[in-house]
């Protein structure tokens, strides 16, 4: 095993600012972060770290009971990978598939540490 | 696995909806149970194999066998969501042809609507989608709603199709728990909880629970009621999380359905009545795709025009659905329940003519896990 679990690496990543993932000796993205790649077995991944451009592949707007609505997206980073995030400075409804977005970190309610969110790429430059 | 080596020889629902308070999802478990085998002319004494499954209970057949007082020589509490129980119908088609079980018990109970669905469903996050606070599981049936609808023009209008055909089935259904009608404008303008899906493109919250007993086909035949045999199955998943599934808009159910039909020798012109995993709107149409009922992305013309419901050309979840029957946390034993029924001719006022071969699909998880079970009747054996 490592000496540091993939997910407190990560977090680590995200603390400097920086979207880490994975990579495997083949160049194939990994995300989430493992111990190892998925299908091959291979133990010799490489931590990356994306340029945070990347495109929406899904988005809706949750309207929880008594709370404000708010964005949660599957967004594909230009690396290969996808993960789920949000996408903020816009509304929530704004938000499209195929929306070109930029990450950014910001501190959010669950720990108040940093996590990737993303903005229009546009707003964002 | 041998086409039509095991039957189907009793099938019953617990009481459904809102029970008493107090009662277990192991009291749900027992009562259908009582009543499946009374259905198939055994006791208790005849069960050497328990499968289980229930959100509420991790170890399920360790409660159910507890319970029944039934120590089994053969158990399996596979628990990959709603779609367990179809895949214990083939789990226990292997105990049964390889003589380590005779009478094969699957059960279910969930009292996730009198206990509160957060303390009868907890949901497992991934930390990595966690702090986005998805709604699960709406959140991801309502991403794959959306990029369906993206891909493929799928609209809004054709979801509500379905949850309007489960509600006019729910009406000839006389333990349906919604029975009221409901109409396309309905689905569309009541509250949206994660878009494109209302409140009306989810499933109900409910309690219920159901049970099935297996044996062989030998034995099936001097049972009580016609055996229904399992001719095909098919059991496969490709995720946990939905931002781990491949693609939003291609389920499992390619692959399970695909070795289902070649086991069974069948095509799907040849399914009388189709018992899908309606959990969201989505879902059905994503399946009927899926399942070779009609080409990718053509699932939202084909549920419309009132194709689906009750009168209409295509007999599709034929007791009103996990979107207006019952939804007890997990509803694929219900779907077997139903399917059953249409093949023996007991479903009233709800019976498809001329019903021999039946499709049931389980869904799971997140779009996660996909089984699926064709059953048939003594004529297509």
């Amino acid at each position: 095993m490592t000496d540091t679990a993939p997910y407190e690496t990560f977090r680590e990543y995200c603390r400097r600012g920086k979207l880490g993932h994975q990579e495997t000796t083949d160049g194939t993205p990994v995300f989430f972060p493992r111990v190892l790649a998925p299908g091959s077995g291979d133990t010799e991944l490489r931590w990356r770290e994306a340029s945070g451009h990347g495109t929406v592949y899904s988005t809706t707007t949750a309207r929880p009971r008594g709370g404000e609505p708010y964005n949660i997206a599957l967004v594909d980073l230009d690396e290969g990978f996808r993960m789920m995030s949000k996408v903020v400075d816009v509304e929530p409804d704004a938000v499209a598939i195929g929306m070109r977005v930029t990450m950014r970190m910001e501190s959010l309610d669950v720990d108040g540490e940093p996590w990737p969110v993303f903005a229009p790429t546009e707003a964002a430059t | 696995m041998t086409r039509g080596s095991v039957a189907i020889v009793g099938a019953a629902e617990s009481d459904l909806g809102e029970v008493a308070q107090g009662t277990t999802p192991a009291d749900l478990m027992a009562q259908a149970t009582h009543r499946a085998l009374a259905d198939a002319g055994l006791t208790l004494g005849d069960v050497d194999a328990l499968f289980a499954s229930s959100t509420q209970l991790s170890m399920a057949t360790l409660n159910l066998g507890e319970y029944l007082g039934v120590q089994p020589r053969y158990t399996d509490s596979t628990q990959i969501g709603g779609s367990s129980f179809v895949a214990h119908l083939q789990h226990a088609q292997a105990a049964i042809e390889t003589g380590r079980a005779e009478v094969a018990l699957i059960a279910h109970g969930s009292t996730q609507r009198s206990q509160g669905r957060s303390a009868a469903a907890p949901q497992e996050l991934s930390p990595y989608e966690a702090p986005y606070r998805p709604m699960l599981p709406v959140t991801a049936y309502a991403l794959a709603a959306a990029r369906h609808m993206h891909d493929y023009g799928t609209t809004r209008e054709q979801l509500a199709e379905v949850a309007v055909a489960a509600r006019a089935w729910a009406a000839l259904n006389p333990v349906a728990w919604q029975r009221k009608p409901l109409t396309v404008d309905d689905v569309l303008d009541a509250p949206q909880v994660c878009s494109p899906l209302g409140i009306r493109d989810c499933c109900l919250v409910t309690d219920g629970g159901g049970a099935v007993v297996l044996t062989s086909a030998a034995r099936a035949r001097d049972l009580a009621r016609p055996p229904v045999y399992l001719l095909g199955a098919g059991e496969a998943h490709t995720h946990r999380h939905i931002s781990s599934m491949p693609s939003l808009t291609e389920t499992a159910a390619v692959q399970s359905g695909a070795a289902a039909f070649a086991q069974a020798g069948l095509r799907p012109a040849d399914v009388d009545v189709v018992e899908l995993y309606d959990a969201f709107t989505i879902t059905p149409v994503l399946f009927l795709e899926d399942l070779g009922f009609c080409a990718n992305g053509e699932g939202g013309a084909f549920v419309s025009g009132g194709r689906i419901a009750p009168g209409g050309e295509f007999p599709l979840n034929t007791n009103g659905g996990g979107l207006s029957y019952c939804h007890p946390g997990m509803y694929g034993l219900l779907l077997i329940v139903e399917a059953v029924r249409q093949l023996r001719g007991d479903s009233g006022d709800r019976q498809v003519a001329d019903c021999d071969v039946a499709l049931v699909h389980g869904n799971g998880g997140v779009l996660s896990s996909q089984c699926t079970a064709l059953l048939g009747a003594e004529a297509t054996r």
